[in-house]
């Protein structure tokens, strides 16, 4: 397979880019929309696109283990998920209107 | 078994006492009244047995090799410092236990008598023999710090067993007084220990054998100087010396034993054992002299007018300690101890003297309602007698010996100050001694109820009444509590009582054999030369000038016995006026005052030193420490409130700060790494 991709011409560079690409739409969402759903969705991409990169670096060195980090950050985002969502649906329930990242600002100084 | 062995078991001589006063402690109360002295003199007396034996012991030994420390275990070690449970058997240490438990058994032998029927009697001997533990603890220690570990002991004691009647206001106040004191001296004890282990990392006695010689001159003289201060206060120098009169508080066997005998001249002991730092400093040697003869001069002035018969007698101690340092301080330490044992004969001799005069007249302690009482009793008048020639300086007794020693030393070192103080204070010792002797065993009888003394009953009820809401027995030189007239005539003590008085006053008199000034009859000094080795004490340039300079002494003595004699002889014709006061004119209210030395400090502390610290607490406490705590708290709350307002509690702007924060990490990395 990796002759294949060769044939074509891909680099790990290629993948980089992509995952570089990824992450940039993933942070710039999270700083601009305000629906805490869609922010949550955008760390969810950052998150995606770090793996990415972990197993483009492991193709590339030949090494493992990157991606067996892969595996525990997609542990790690399962369980974020699980928590997160249980948050957001707790506070759609509260608050039908004006459920947005700005109007939770309770934790203030 | 070696005579090594058996130095090895020295821990024996402290162990006796100590269990008397741990089993007296616990079952004291069972023990019961007359059993309890018993078994604290029997203790006593066995560590005397002990004493002796380690003296043969260490008499076994060649002359130069009679020194020898024995580790029970290490009492603490912390870094280089290391401090062990030793104890050091040589010529001086083996000297003073000699001292401490002989003369200590016959005091606690005369105690069983003294204090019978007092309510707390088991416990007296509790501490009386706890007491003797740290004593033998003080000089026995093969180290600075285990010498204190005793000193402070004594230090204790000393004040449980002046304030032992503590219900008198008086009694427990002189107490306190006694410690506080005696803190100030310890501390410069402290401070000098702090300084030893700097200069030479050890505080064993070997090691300052070995290392004190090496010192700079300026490390030497602040360790002297410092270690002299805790002798100051220990032993009731000037400067420190006023708790020891209100120390006579007490009863008056713990005033023989700890006040005058022993405990009293631990600082001697100290000068003698840490003599290497004197050496070394010299300059040292110069203040501990000059402050011996100034006290000696000083405390015998109040002497002159003392109306009670133990406050005579303590400030004659406070001037006879001064002797021994005046001894010490030109360089005669071997002389200095003869002293301090012909002293601990005489002194303890006329307090237990002094303790049955006051036990057979019912209380009475001013000697200006005495007179005549050596019809009463004889036995103790002769031993009082004894000692008062005895201290006088008279030849051939012991007094006369050691006097003449410390004075042919000072003058031989040329310390010519000293030795003219010194030979004045020794017409004071004639002069109020001669006067004690007198108005108490001698003269008319002034102690039955007459017209005139009888309007003064009332007045004496009335000053008793005072005494005990004085809260402070300082400056109290008036007439001691005492019955104005007595119901009975005045009695002799118990046999337990005299026989330690003769005993002594015997001693006393034939002390003189230890060190006399002939060569070959220096047995002392020679015992004593492997502790002060290499030091040669001043000794006369020629027979004849030091027979002159006995006999100058002993006219001066003399002269003052006179005086006293023309103006006592027939005793006092009237108990409210003493001669010596008309005599003395306006001197005579400064010396019966203590040269206001009490006055000058309660005003010091009561006056400027107490508005100072008023300020302190009322200005610098509250404005500077307090306000500084309070700017400190007030300056973190005023940044925590503006830091508050970074927390909006808006996720975004929070995402925007760690976005920002990555990037600026990312270029700074960049940057130090260089984009390669």
């Amino acid at each position: 397979m990796s002759g294949v991709i060769a044939s074509f011409g891909v680099t790990p560079t290629y993948y980089l880019v992509f995952a570089a690409i990824l992450f940039s739409i993933g942070a710039v969402g999270l700083l601009v929309r305000r629906n805490v759903l869609v922010m949550f969705m955008c760390v969810e991409l950052m998150l995606n696109a770090v793996n990415v990169t972990f197993v483009a670096f492991s193709r590339a060195l030949n090494d493992v283990s990157g991606q067996a980090i892969v595996f525990f950050v997609l542990v790690v985002a399962a369980a974020e998920v699980a928590v997160g969502l249980a948050i957001i649906v707790a506070i759609f329930r509260r608050r039908r209107h004006g459920a947005t990242a700005d109007d939770i600002d309770l934790l203030q100084g | 078994m070696t005579a090594r062995d058996l130095l090895d078991l020295v821990w024996l001589v402290p162990l006796l006492p100590l269990t008397g006063a741990v089993v007296l402690l616990v079952a004291g109360k069972r023990i019961g009244d007359p059993k309890a002295g018993w078994l604290a003199t029997g203790m006593m007396g066995l560590a005397f047995v002990w004493s002796v034996v380690m003296l043969i012991a260490l008499l076994s030994l060649p002359g130069d090799a009679r020194s020898h420390v024995s580790n029970v275990f290490t009492w603490l070690s912390a870094g280089n410092l290391r401090v062990n449970l030793g104890f050091l058997a040589d010529p001086l240490s083996i000297t003073w236990i000699l001292l401490v438990t002989g003369v200590g058994s016959l005091i606690h032998l005369y105690a069983i008598g003294y204090m019978r029927g007092d309510e707390r009697y088991p416990r007296f001997f509790a501490y009386f023999n706890l007491f003797a533990t740290a004593m033998l603890m003080l000089v026995l220690a093969s180290s600075f710090l285990l010498t204190f570990l005793g000193w402070e002991g004594v230090g204790l004691c000393s004040y449980l067993l002046i304030g032992f009647w503590f219900e008198r206001k008086r009694a427990s106040s002189a107490s306190v007084k006694a410690f506080v004191t005696n803190r100030v001296g310890d501390f410069g004890f402290m401070i000098a220990m702090f300084f030893i282990v700097g200069a030479l990392g050890s505080l064993d006695y070997t090691a300052m054998a070995h290392g004190a010689g090496g010192l700079s001159k300026s490390t030497a003289t602040a360790i002297a100087l410092l270690l002299f201060v805790g002798c100051i206060g220990k032993s009731a120098q000037i400067g420190l010396h006023v708790w020891l009169p209100d120390a006579m508080e007490g009863p008056t066997p713990v005033s023989a034993l700890i006040h005058a005998a022993t405990m009293v001249t631990a600082g001697v002991y100290l000068v003698c054992r840490a003599h290497p730092f004197f050496e070394r400093s010299g300059v040292a040697m110069d203040v501990v002299a000059v402050v011996g003869a100034l006290t000696a001069l000083i405390a015998g002035t109040v002497a002159l007018v003392q109306p009670d018969i133990k406050r005579v007698l303590a400030y004659s101690t406070v001037s006879q300690l001064g002797y021994m340092f005046l001894a010490a301080g030109v360089g005669a330490y071997s002389i200095a101890v003869f002293f301090v044992l012909a002293h601990a004969f005489y002194k303890a001799a006329l307090f237990l003297g002094s303790g049955t005069v006051i036990h057979g007249t019912e209380e009475t302690q001013d000697i200006r309602r005495m007179g005549g009482l050596r019809k009463y009793m004889p036995f103790t008048a002769a031993g009082f007698g004894i000692a008062w020639f005895t201290i006088a300086g008279l030849p051939p007794f012991s007094g006369f010996w050691a006097k003449d020693g410390v004075l042919a030393a000072a003058f031989y070192d040329h310390s010519y100050f000293v030795w003219a103080i010194g030979l004045a204070a020794a017409l004071l010792t004639g002069f109020y001694m001669t006067r004690e002797t007198i108005l108490v065993f001698g003269g008319n009888e002034r102690f039955r109820p007459s017209v005139a003394i009888a309007g003064a009953d009332e007045a004496v009820e009335h000053a008793a009444i005072e005494h005990d809401i004085t809260a402070s027995p300082t400056v109290d030189y008036g007439m001691p509590v005492a019955p104005a007239h007595m119901s009975h005539d005045p009695h002799e003590g118990t046999a337990t009582m005299v026989l330690p008085v003769v005993v002594l006053a015997g001693l006393a008199m034939i002390a003189g054999l230890l060190e006399l000034p002939f060569s070959g009859l220096e047995f002392l000094s020679k015992w004593l030369e492997p502790t002060f080795k290499g030091i040669k004490a001043p000794e006369p340039t020629s027979f004849l000038s030091g027979f002159g300079l006995s006999m100058l002494a002993v006219a001066i003595g003399v002269t003052g016995i006179v005086i006293a004699l023309r103006l006592y002889r027939r005793g006092l014709e009237d108990p409210e006026v003493d001669p010596v006061d008309a005599k003395l004119g306006g001197l005579g209210r400064l010396f019966g005052h203590a040269w206001y030395y009490d006055e000058g400090i309660a005003a010091m502390v009561g006056g400027p030193l107490r508005r100072s610290a008023q300020w302190l607490a009322d200005v610098f406490d509250q404005k500077v420490l307090d306000g500084g705590v309070n700017g400190v708290a007030r300056i973190f709350g005023a940044a925590g409130t503006g830091m508050r307002k970074l927390q909006t509690g808006l996720v975004r702007q929070y995402a925007l700060g760690i976005a920002v924060g990555m990037v600026a990490l990312l270029i700074w990395v960049f940057w130090r790494v260089g984009v390669a």
